[in-house]
């Protein structure tokens, strides 16, 4: 089965990237994570994100384009990355969540991928 | 019944009825539940009906009074419920009523009910059960914890965890499993898996090398009362007495396991004199009771592992020759991966770091590929035969497959040394 984990950061934990007290510890912990998860051969595929403020949010309404910088909403965690992982059970994908960096910094939301529609 | 054995003159305030009726709960769940589903087998109709009646009790005991008795009246109460809910059933409650009538008795007022709960704990960890809900389904039906909590803890959805108490206890109620002790022939085997159901709850304990002890211990007050009623039930199953040893030996520690600024502290430079003596000093009785009862196993051995750890910053070094002994011991009665990883450690730290690394290679790959002590005691193994990009790379795999930021922090600060 296929579960995306989405991986969601307060801004003090995303801030620890750019402080050169923290941000050995911060991306040493990310890259043994992601190394452990390829290791282990379940990664689909899977981005870091650059910060939110480096986001354009586009929608339309009433046939009109709107565009903002930044992303669609405020709030304290944001998305900062994702993975796709091929694993027998959410249980499974629940023990890989709970290693990643964000579980502590944030949040991990895990979520099935849906299957392709039936064919016609 | 209630109202005959209430005087009106004692109405405390509420505060302290909710008081009462909380002490109670904690107290008395898993009897009061063992006793009502042990008729029928109906678990999951046995907790509604007693949260019902401590609902009841929240109700009427502010009015009229605390009962003399509340776990009889917690249990009457319940009874009734569950009559109310099975008429056509009533029949199979019918003991009941001879255990409330005895317990009506003035002389009988704070007499405890009977006690049902060793029989419960070898239905919930019944070999018909799912090994993975047998330590739920205990922490449920003894202690009371929801689904929720339980799910945490076990790192599930609470859904799955609610839809695996439901079906567990559906199949207890099909399947007739019987509320009883297991015959004798049978016995050794059906208490290791209470055993090893009550110790899932614990988590693991393995901290022989720096940074490996990476456990969730959130439910280790539980595990503990859970051996501890084990321990009452059966006092001379040496088994149980090891196994409430090898808990009180870990838990003991586990104010030394952070430092003042909430780093994480490795055993070898925790300060021993946060220890607590209390839990090191029954431990040690404990095991001492166990050995005169001349049956080794698991769980002594485990605890024995500890109380050496525990020794060294008394005695001023750490016996590694029986470290080694007692390792070899466990894997001829129960060879596992982390006794296998354990071993190896320990021979690390005895300066033999090849045959550590042997044992370690030994393992099969895809048993220990998320398994973080392999990877730190590889790590540990390889840096001490001077192979620095073999222990870099092991070092790197442990960070990644590291659950608790602490521990994640010490071993980034620490993968140099």
């Amino acid at each position: 089965m296929q579960f995306m984990l989405i991986m969601n950061e307060t801004e003090a934990e995303r801030s620890k990237r750019d402080d050169p007290a923290t941000a050995g510890a911060y991306w040493g912990g990310w890259t043994a994570f992601v190394g452990a998860l390829h290791q282990a051969g379940i990664v689909i595929n899977g981005d870091g994100l650059q910060p939110p403020h480096t986001a354009t949010t586009l929608r339309i309404r009433d046939g009109k384009r709107v565009i903002q910088d930044g992303p669609f909403a405020d709030s304290k965690e944001q998305l900062g990355g994702y993975f796709i992982i091929e694993v027998p059970d959410l249980d499974t994908a629940l023990e890989w969540a709970a290693k990643s960096p964000a579980a502590s910094g944030g949040s991990v939301e895990v979520r099935p991928v849906m299957p392709p529609p039936p064919q016609g | 019944m209630a109202d005959a054995r209430v005087s009106p003159a004692t109405i405390p305030g509420k505060d302290k009825i909710v008081e009462t009726v909380v002490a109670t709960a904690r107290a008395s769940y898993g009897r009061l539940v063992a006793l009502l589903a042990a008729r029928d087998g109906d678990l999951a109709a046995s907790e509604d009906a007693l949260s019902e009646a401590f609902a009841a009790a929240l109700e009427t005991w502010p009015k009229r009074g605390i009962p003399t008795n509340p776990d009889a009246w917690l249990l009457t109460t319940a009874r009734n419920r569950l009559i109310n809910a099975h008429r056509h059933e009533a029949v199979k409650l019918r003991g009941m009523d001879e255990i409330l009538r005895r317990m009506d008795a003035p002389s009988a007022a704070r007499e405890p009910i009977p006690d049902q709960r060793l029989a419960l704990l070898f239905v919930c960890a019944h070999p018909a059960i799912q090994e993975n809900v047998r330590t739920p389904l205990m922490l449920q039906t003894i202690l009371g914890l929801d689904a929720a909590q339980i799910a945490s803890a076990f790192l599930v959805s609470p859904t799955t965890m609610g839809q695996r108490l439901v079906r567990a206890k559906a199949k207890i109620k099909a399947a007739g499993i019987g509320f009883k002790i297991p015959e004798l022939d049978v016995l050794p085997a059906r208490l290791e898996d209470v055993l090893s159901a009550i110790y899932a709850a614990f988590g693991t304990s393995f901290d022989a090398v720096a940074g490996s002890d990476d456990r969730n211990i959130s439910l280790a007050e539980e595990a503990i009362f859970l051996a501890r009623l084990l321990v009452s039930l059966m006092p001379q199953e040496p088994e149980a007495l090891g196994l409430l040893a090898l808990m009180l030996y870990v838990d003991a520690r586990k104010v030394a396991r952070w430092g003042p600024d909430g780093a994480f502290v490795p055993l070898k430079d925790q300060d021993a004199t946060l220890w607590e003596r209390a839990k090191i000093i029954e431990a040690e009785d404990l095991l001492v009771r166990a050995s005169k009862l001349n049956w080794l196993g698991r769980f002594q051995l485990e605890a024995a592992i500890q109380s050496i750890h525990i020794q060294a910053p008394i005695s001023g070094a750490t016996n590694w020759a029986a470290l080694r002994s007692f390792h070899e011991l466990l894997l001829a009665h129960r060879p596992s991966i982390g006794a296998f990883v354990s071993y190896a450690a320990v021979l690390q730290a005895m300066g033999q770091a090849r045959s550590a690394l042997e044992v370690l290679f030994s393992l099969d790959a895809g048993d220990v590929s998320a398994y973080q002590p392999f990877w730190v005691t590889l790590a540990a193994a390889h840096r001490a035969c001077e192979e620095g990009d073999a222990a870099a790379a092991a070092m790197e795999r442990a960070i990644g497959l590291t659950e608790n930021p602490k521990v994640r922090a010490f071993l980034l600060s620490h993968r140099g040394d």
